[in-house]
């Protein structure tokens, strides 16, 4: 430990007093007046599905297209659950077979 | 309760295969930087933020000001002020537990509780609490695990965190599947690839939500069109 007990605990409360009043905004902004905007119910509803996607491309940020392998395990194993949740629409199998086939890909397959 | 925590394990089991696998790493960095697992335990347990205790763990090796961390941590979960906004009604009935769904609103989390909906004779409220305490239970867990025996695991763990953009791949589909307009879905996609190409991955998620705000509330006039039909529709059927 180069830092001392107290500044590490300080840094600790800091990033976590942060992190709970971004978590928090919402809640105390909209509920005490009772009503919430019309506009912040719209977002409330369609943010969900477009937060997903920038998820998925956030997760995949690192990839890089130009050097070998290309993005092919990736490609090859967001298909894959792609294709076998829209086929069963299971998630369990999706996930864990789509995570499975990419460790096999990066370890085994890809090195 | 046993009901709710039985209906929601299985809904978590994603979320644990990352949690555990992230958390472990976590711990091991933690561990390298000096921080035993009492440390790990504390973190997880007050923190509670993935990506952002990742970062977390260079400010441990010092130089960096306070107020400087204060304004990284800002900036990395900034996201987050955009997710209660989809469970303002829902979490204020929940009482005292309302202040802990709100702090373990975390990426996975949210998009669990987007995603599932609570199975018939369950009740909402226990499902969602179950959830997100079970959820942070394996973040706990996994940086506890990392500190103490990372070194110690024989498995190649390498690829295993791809669960969880597996996890965001499945509820993308079951919400395209649910939604009555494609287009939210079509933006979040566009506008994050589209500042990828643009800035590169660095800082790819600050202006990505401001871009996807901007854009739905440009399209609100399509989307909520769409909506409307669908639901005369559904009025419709016998």
């Amino acid at each position: 430990m180069i830092l001392s007990f107290g500044q590490s605990l300080l840094i600790i409360l800091v990033i976590a007093a942060i992190t709970f009043a971004l978590r928090a905004a919402p809640f105390i902004l909209f509920s005490r007046t009772g009503t919430t905007p019309k506009v912040i119910t719209y977002l409330g509803n369609v943010l969900p599905p477009a937060v997903m996607g920038m998820l998925i491309v956030y997760c995949l940020r690192n990839v890089s297209v130009l050097d070998a392998p290309f993005g092919l395990p990736e490609l090859i194993a967001v298909v894959t659950v792609a294709v076998l949740h829209l086929w069963r629409r299971n998630s369990m199998l999706s996930i864990l077979g789509g995570t499975a086939l990419y460790m096999v890909l990066i370890q085994v397959v890809f090195v | 309760m046993k009901q709710a925590i039985k209906a929601a394990f299985p809904v978590t089991i994603p979320v644990m295969l990352g949690y555990l696998s992230i958390g472990i790493a976590f711990g091991l960095l933690f561990e390298n930087a000096g921080y035993n697992f009492i440390w790990a335990f504390f973190t997880s347990l007050i923190v509670y933020a993935g990506a952002m205790q990742f970062i977390a763990v260079s400010f441990f090796y010092g130089g960096i000001g306070l107020i400087q961390i204060a304004v990284m941590t800002f900036v990395v979960n900034f996201r987050h002020i955009f997710y209660g906004l989809s469970f303002l009604d829902r979490f204020n009935d929940m009482g005292l537990k309302k202040w802990y769904m709100v702090f373990a609103l975390t990426d996975e989390t949210y998009s669990l509780l987007c995603g599932k909906k609570a199975p018939a004779g369950v009740d909402e409220k226990k499902f969602f609490f179950c959830v997100a305490i079970l959820d942070q239970s394996y973040w706990v867990l996994g940086s506890v695990i990392g500190s103490l025996a990372g070194s110690m695991i024989t498995f190649n763990t390498k690829g295993m965190d791809f669960a969880m953009t597996a996890l965001f791949i499945v509820i993308f589909l079951d919400q395209w599947k649910a939604y009555p307009s494609h287009i939210p879905a079509l933006l979040g996609l566009a506008c994050t690839a589209g500042v990828l190409l643009a800035i590169g991955p660095g800082n790819l998620v600050i202006p990505s939500m401001a871009l996807i705000v901007i854009a739905l509330m440009l399209a609100r006039k399509q989307i909520e069109s769409k909506a409307a039909v669908k639901t005369e529709k559904e009025e419709d059927l016998p």
